[in-house]
């Protein structure tokens, strides 16, 4: 007779076979006998948050700077639902997150119990899949199978939800063998075929206006995967842009490297999606924010896709070739065959795409970045390029909210390595960045880690300084405070005849004393000349700071496509705005 | 303001619709069905009707077959996020027009009325093989089945004849010949 255990225990076997060493949750009713187990499991640390979505972007954090699966324990009700805008945002980035919930017992479903919710049916579709757990015997499996499924093909959330009941009741840790070996993602076989691999290097060849375009598949296929792209960029000579999600996989600074790209994006990068003759597209998804307008979208352009998620293959855009792969498997197969027939590919190669370097340093030249600094006040691109200065000769793991100063960390920080950015892409979730820096310090305790915020974005989740304070986690907030929802306020500044409806706050706290009442250190920085003496204090304190930069309050993020515009078609700067954008184009984004 | 103003765009392609058969294999468990429905709904695909039921008691398949309407790309764009499903073994997809496939549907039909108007729509129904499974001097009830159009036009033409009462599951299909669908 095999040994009989609780679920609670078979819960943190299996979290110790997955070798998991900190759990993000809060208590409640519905999971206290998995609280109770906590004690008699030293390997694993469980990181109290202040809120359940908290928890849940910790996790997050936790999990895309460190490359392992993070975990979530919520109670039922109300832990559950707070914690779905976490799996959303989670989903929609493919994050790998085993979210465990307690759940009424077993007899109360369906009674409308106390903080009873049908927590499988609300994250049904912000979960890659989840369970509701009726036989003690048949946790040890699905607890097995929850990691396998949120790491495994495209990453994602999974959602294990536990009666307190089962939490209880005696079984046998017992795990099958895995049924699902043979699929991924719904892709049968993922064997890497020649065929597919010689017409990628047949279209790198024939094509004289080429560029690179990578995501955040690159990062979740592995710091390998980003090795693979640097070789393979340097060995066609070709220029590469990169998504929002995709920054760090190349490095910022390097001169093949044309920015990021989209709506938000820089004019080369832009511009010479919009011309390319050929687009190499590696682990993004053609996302609207990308695109622009969809139908006049690189319309020369022959397209190759790499994607580990089939479905994500032609969704948006039609592509020429479809190579439904991990990036790094791929990649490995196309640089091993390029290098055997292609000695001196770059040489050979350099007068074919000479016209289209000109062509795009052309582009370069009209700096789209450039704006126009002042004495007086901080400009808040300013503020990021400082950070980025007195921050670069240091591994720093920046995380962000959403909104303006996410799009201007985005533009003027460089990254150089992956992992190093964490950012709410998909579902832009305000409220991410501080329990998301929580995540990160977590993982890496001896880094710097520095959440670039708004001052809205901030309060959603201000909570969690608590938190950070508990765990005498060091997180950086660095607020650039201009008092509006400023993306809000831009938006409504270009597409509604100015009319700031309820996108200025008020009342606002006072930074500083809200940073002393959690028992962190406030700064604040009011002008250019003070702000690099104060970045560097900030830097040196080795406890959470909330850093309260005041910057230009009507400040707008360029360069940008107005609504309805290809790519080619840019705003660079407020000369620009006179132009006036079509009514059709309002309605877009 | 004259004209709504959102932050997104609009559609600006318009493909030729067209109605296909889904088929779907599922592992029969608790919530199955509420995925692939739930996908359809959160996704925006339309469901014109549903067939639903397990056929293997062992290996607890479930058989879903889904007739929809969609651009190619919305098609292609169904059977791949299917696919993604945990509990979905294979997908396909046939044309309502491909001549390899069988598809039927189901329909009981009551008819109440005097009998000259009830010996009329029983010939009128003939032509189905329907088979009357109930029968009083005022009524019969009638099982058909045929294709989804043809029991459309029935339940037209048995209107005014006195039919009270339609029942009809959603189509089921399979591959002709020897053939079976793999993947």
């Amino acid at each position: 007779m095999p040994k009989l255990l609780s679920g609670a225990e078979i819960v943190f076997k299996s979290l110790e076979d997955q070798k998991v060493e900190y759990i993000f949750g809060y208590p409640g009713g519905a999971v206290l006998p998995i609280y109770d187990e906590l004690k008699n499991h030293k390997t694993i640390k469980h990181i109290l948050a202040r809120h359940e979505q908290g928890a849940g972007h910790a996790a997050e954090g936790y999990a895309r700077s460190s490359g392992k699966p993070g975990v979530l324990l919520v109670t039922s009700g109300p832990g559950a639902t707070n914690a779905v805008t976490a799996l959303t945002d989670a989903y929609m980035d493919s994050i790998p997150i085993v979210c465990i919930s307690g759940q009424v017992p077993t007899h109360l479903i369906g009674t409308d119990a106390f903080q009873e919710c049908d927590t499988t049916g609300i994250t049904r579709p912000c979960t890659k899949h989840n369970w509701l757990v009726k036989d003690v015997n048949d946790l040890a499996d699905i607890m097995n199978q929850a990691f396998r499924i949120a790491t495994t093909g495209r990453p994602g959330p999974v959602l294990v939800d536990i009666p307190k009941d089962i939490q209880f009741n005696k079984g046998v840790y017992k795990v099958s063998k895995n049924k699902l070996e043979k699929k991924l993602n719904g892709a049968l076989t993922h064997k890497i075929n020649l065929k597919e691999v010689d017409k990628f290097i047949e279209m790198i060849k024939k094509s004289s206006k080429p560029i690179f375009y990578s995501g955040g598949g690159v990062i979740n296929s592995g710091p390998k995967a980003s090795e693979l792209l640097r070789e393979l960029v340097s060995l066609t000579g070709f220029p590469i842009t990169s998504t929002l999600q995709g920054l760090g996989a190349y490095p910022g600074d390097d001169p093949q490297f044309l920015g990021m790209l989209g709506m938000h994006g820089t004019y080369e990068a832009n511009n010479a999606m919009h011309d390319c003759d050929l687009m190499i597209n590696v682990g993004a998804r053609f996302d609207d924010r990308i695109t622009g307008k969809i139908d006049e979208f690189s319309p020369k352009s022959k397209k190759i896709h790499i994607d580990i998620d089939p479905s994500s293959i032609g969704k948006n855009v039609k592509v020429d070739l479809a190579i439904t792969s991990d990036v790094t498997e791929l990649l490995q197969a196309v640089i091993k065959r390029f290098k055997e027939k292609n000695k001196n590919f770059i040489e050979s190669n350099k007068q074919k795409t000479a016209k289209w370097w000109t062509r795009i340093n052309e582009w370069r030249e009209k700096k789209s970045l450039n704006f126009i600094n002042s004495k007086e006040t901080i400009k808040p691109q300013h503020a990021v390029q400082r950070l980025y200065e007195l921050t670069k000769n240091q591994d720093t793991f920046i995380t962000t909210e959403v909104g303006q100063h996410q799009m201007w960390a985005a533009q003027h920080y460089k990254f150089n390595k992956p992992n190093r950015w964490m950012t709410s892409g998909g579902l832009g979730t305000m409220g991410y960045g501080l329990p998301a820096a929580i995540g990160v310090q977590i993982a890496h305790p001896k880094k710097l880690v520095v959440d670039i915020a708004g001052e809205a974005s901030i309060l959603m989740n201000i909570q969690e300084m608590s938190t950070a304070i508990q765990y005498r986690l060091p997180v950086k907030i660095f607020i650039l405070n201009n008092e509006y929802m400023g993306m809000v306020r831009q938006w409504q500044e270009l597409l509604h005849d100015k009319n700031y409806s309820e996108s200025y706050t008020e009342a606002l706290p006072d930074f500083v004393k809200l940073a002393e009442a959690y028992g962190a250190v406030g700064i604040r920085a009011k002008n250019p000349d003070e702000l690099d003496e104060k970045i560097k204090e900030m830097i040196k304190i080795d406890k959470p700071v909330i850093f309260d930069c005041v910057v230009d309050k009507v400040e707008n993020c360029y360069p940008m496509i107005p609504s309805g515009k290809p790519h080619n078609q840019m705003l660079l700067g407020p000369e620009d705005e006179k132009e006036e954008v079509s009514d059709e184009g309002k309605t877009l984004v | 303001m004259s004209k709504p103003k959102s932050a997104y765009s609009q559609p600006t392609k318009f493909g030729k619709e067209d109605h296909h058969i889904i088929v779907v294999w599922v592992d029969n468990e608790a919530g199955v069905l509420a995925r692939v429905i739930g996908l359809f709904s959160g996704r925006g695909y339309n469901i014109e009707s549903l067939a639903v039921a397990e056929i293997d008691k062992i290996k607890h398949l479930s058989r879903i077959t889904i007739v929809t309407k969609g651009t190619p790309e919305v098609i292609q764009q169904i059977k791949l996020q299917l696919g993604k499903l945990i509990p979905v073994h294979k997908v396909a997809d046939f044309s309502r027009n491909d001549p390899k496939i069988l598809f039927k549907e189901l329909a009981l039909l009551k008819v109440v009325g005097a009998t000259k108007k009830l010996d009329k729509a029983k010939k009128l129904c003939k032509k189905h093989d329907g088979l009357i499974l109930d029968k009083t001097k005022k009524s019969f009830v009638i099982q058909v089945t045929a294709l989804r159009r043809e029991i459309d036009k029935l339940v037209t033409i048995l209107k005014p004849l006195g039919l009270i009462s339609v029942s009809r599951t959603g189509a089921v299909a399979m591959t002709k010949g020897d053939e079976v669908f793999t993947q």
